[in-house]
């Protein structure tokens, strides 16, 4: 199923995830092209969150969960125990699905990575970093001026690309994003499409979309989930004009989900 | 009697509930379509009937006995000691006096047994009239087939909104109370001698008639009462129960809300709720029996003078009497802070204890902020562990060995036993009391502006 001759950045194999008795996950097997934007869609509850948190281990917060199978990012397995979470998790980042700035200053919600991974020697790097953080997420202009106002106090739009300006601070390679959208009104969601559009020059995107009209406008390839199994993946032209899948025909044509 | 009139009026009320309920549900076979439910039709009548009675009974025995008073007291004009007379004339008419029985006692006696009764006899007319009144007006209502159900919403309503006037006014009285019998100390002595005058030493403060106090009494009293001392002393023990109370309480909250399992959670709290539940004078003879020793024993080994009443033994028992509610609340604060600020930080690369540190505190703050002011009035009022563990001495020390007292302590010292209600000693206690008041109202003052200050900021 290699559609062209990208790189593979990220791959799944025979993935399978369990809550507690109740499998979310069975044998997903998935290549994720670097530099490109992959986007997973599917019903609710179909498990495509439940997917992209494998990618950066999340999945470890949740008590319950209890991951199997291969995740290998450059050919690196990542569920190994003695793979470092921090460092997996500085190499990819996550956006999530409402805007969760931390309680603290623009300026400090941007610095708050770097400073734990100890990113920047002094002040001026840091201001630098800073800067290009929120350059990269189109946000600079907007709160150059006030970079001392708690996050919390932008618009919902702003606190998502902040979020993205948060999750790009320590120059990850792979950025996951958990429905960015769902919260946003239409002229923020275009803001975010943009963005991403932007951002798939110099990372792997991966995100999870209700929307159709979102993956066809920003993705090239596309996975469709259906009750933790892998229904269809191919390029996001072939999967919206010819579906090999009837479910995935029913389901892009609003039949079912 | 009385306890007869209020079972009457109850015994109505409970049987117009159904007396309504079936008036209104006839009106409903005459195929007239009611307002509302016929039990709001029983509630209305029974409200009707009870209210109003209740209100002129409690009325009435509130302001009987000082009217029967006045009545009988202005027919002895020429009694000197009237207060004192009206008292004999009780107790005889009683039958428990035993003291110089006097005509005017005895004529007295005879005048308040015939208002008494007049009083008793219109009191019980006044209430049927009342009854029978409200009921008619509440029963034609109903066959009027009125709005039960609001009307009903209408009278909750203002039960609701007295009970609320009575908590506040009680509040305001005992401030008022305080405040004249404090002003009334403060008329003797001097209210800088009391603020920052360093020798507490009320039981120096003897006079042998306090409505005329001798100049040379005034001049032994003015330096009895300088409060420094106890305001130190409460602040001190304060201190060392916060030291001891904060780090347990919030390591010990941010243990079960981020790290226990729920297994260890769902027993370990209320196993640290239990600390609040034990009380206080537990605490205090634990301190002084047990704790207090200890330290005397243990000091005296290092070559230390302990007191076996120290500020010390006092003020850390007091801490683990307070770890509870600081525990307690600093979890509840942290479990509310949204789930998405943790992963936003784990998603970056940080671990638990910096996600902690920097992202769940901060955001949680403001409630941790304000359990642990709640937890310093709740110190700084505790009297029964001081009184214990502390000692009585007012020193002026900032040795933890020492013993040492708080102004609960000397408030309890001052009022037990006997005591004349005008003499300087006993009206200390209400300066102290009003002190005290507006120091924890300051506090609280502050807790709720740091609180909303961090909230504002950060929502």
């Amino acid at each position: 199923m290699e559609l062209n001759n990208s790189k593979i950045k990220i791959k799944a194999k025979n993935l399978n995830v369990y809550y507690g008795k109740k499998q979310a996950l069975f044998d997903i097997n998935l290549d994720i092209n670097q530099k490109e934007v992959t986007a997973l869609i599917g019903p609710s509850g179909c498990g495509k969150s439940t997917f992209i948190r494998c990618i950066n281990r999340m999945n470890d917060v949740i008590d319950i969960c209890k991951v199997e199978g291969s995740v290998e990012i450059d050919g690196a397995e990542i569920n190994e125990k003695n793979v470092d979470v921090v460092t997996l998790r500085e190499k990819v980042g996550m956006v999530f699905q409402k805007p969760n700035p931390f309680p603290k200053s623009i300026y400090d919600n941007i610095a708050y990575g770097p400073i734990i991974h100890g990113a920047a020697e002094n002040k001026d790097q840091m201001d630098k970093i800073v800067e290009t953080s929120l350059k990269k997420a189109a946000l600079w202009d907007e709160v150059k001026d006030r970079l001392n106002e708690p996050g919390t106090s932008l618009s919902g739009g702003q606190q998502q690309r902040l979020c993205i300006a948060r999750a790009l601070s320590v120059n990850p390679e792979v950025i996951l994003m958990d429905e960015p959208c769902s919260a946003l009104d239409p002229i923020a969601t275009a803001k975010i499409e943009e963005l991403i559009d932007d951002l798939k020059k110099s990372y792997t995107i991966v995100i999870v979309t209700h929307s159709m009209a979102q993956a066809v406008r920003v993705s090239q390839k596309t996975g469709f989930f259906h009750l933790g199994k892998i229904i269809e993946v191919d390029s996001t032209d072939k999967i919206f004009k010819n579906p090999a899948n009837k479910m995935t025909q029913d389901y892009i044509t609003g039949r079912f989900g | 009697m009385n306890s007869l009139i209020a079972g009457v009026i109850l015994i109505l009320c409970l049987s117009s509930y159904f007396f309504g309920r079936s008036e209104a549900r006839k009106l409903v076979t005459q195929n007239i379509k009611l307002k509302a439910l016929p039990a709001y039709y029983g509630y209305y009548l029974s409200l009707w009937c009870g209210l109003p009675a209740l209100i002129i009974f409690g009325c009435w025995s509130l302001f009987e006995p000082a009217i029967i008073k006045v009545l009988i007291l202005n027919n002895f004009p020429q009694i000197e000691s009237k207060d004192l007379f009206y008292e004999q004339t009780l107790s005889f008419f009683n039958g428990n006096f035993s003291g110089e029985i006097t005509n005017e006692i005895k004529a007295a006696s005879i005048k308040y047994s015939s208002i008494n009764i007049i009083a008793q006899n219109s009191k019980i007319v006044i209430i049927a009239a009342a009854l029978i009144g409200s009921l008619t007006f509440a029963y034609r209502k109903i066959q009027n087939n009125n709005k039960a159900r609001d009307d009903v919403e209408i009278i909750l309503k203002v039960l609701l909104f007295t009970s609320s006037l009575v908590a506040i006014l009680t509040t305001v009285g005992i401030i008022v109370s305080l405040l004249f019998e404090s002003l009334k100390f403060f008329s003797t002595i001097n209210i800088f001698e009391f603020i920052f005058g360093t020798s507490w030493s009320p039981q120096r403060a003897f006079v042998r008639d306090a409505s005329a106090i001798t100049p040379e009494e005034l001049l032994e009293l003015q330096d009895a009462f300088g409060s420094v001392p106890l305001f130190a002393g409460t602040a001190f023990i304060a201190l060392i129960a916060m030291c001891v109370a904060v780090p347990i309480g919030l390591f010990s909250g941010i243990y079960l809300a981020e790290y226990a399992s729920t297994k260890v959670r769902k027993y370990s709290k209320p196993i640290i709720e239990i600390l609040a539940g034990i009380p206080t004078v537990v605490y205090g003879f634990f301190a002084a029996l047990t704790v207090g020793p200890f330290f005397r024993t243990f000091g005296e080994s290092l070559g230390l003078t302990v007191s076996s009443e120290s500020a010390l033994a006092a003020g850390l028992i007091m801490g683990v009497m307070i770890i509870p509610y600081i525990s307690s609340l600093s979890d509840d604060v942290i479990n509310s802070v949204p789930q998405s600020l943790r992963e936003g930080s784990y998603a970056i690369g940080a671990t638990k204890s910096e996600t902690i540190k920097k992202v769940v505190i901060p955001a949680a703050l403001p409630g941790i902020i304000g359990s642990i002011l709640l937890a310093v009035s709740r110190a700084i009022g505790e009297t029964m562990i001081v009184v214990m563990a502390a000692g009585l001495a007012a020193n002026l020390t900032i040795n933890p060995l020492e013993s040492t007292t708080t102004i609960t302590t000397q408030i309890v010292m001052i009022l037990v036993g006997d005591q004349e209600f005008d003499s300087p000693k006993t009206q200390a206690a209400f300066a102290l009391g009003l002190t005290l008041f507006i120091a924890t109202l300051i506090l609280n003052y502050i807790a709720l502006r740091v609180v909303k200050k961090y909230r504002e900021k950060y929502d």
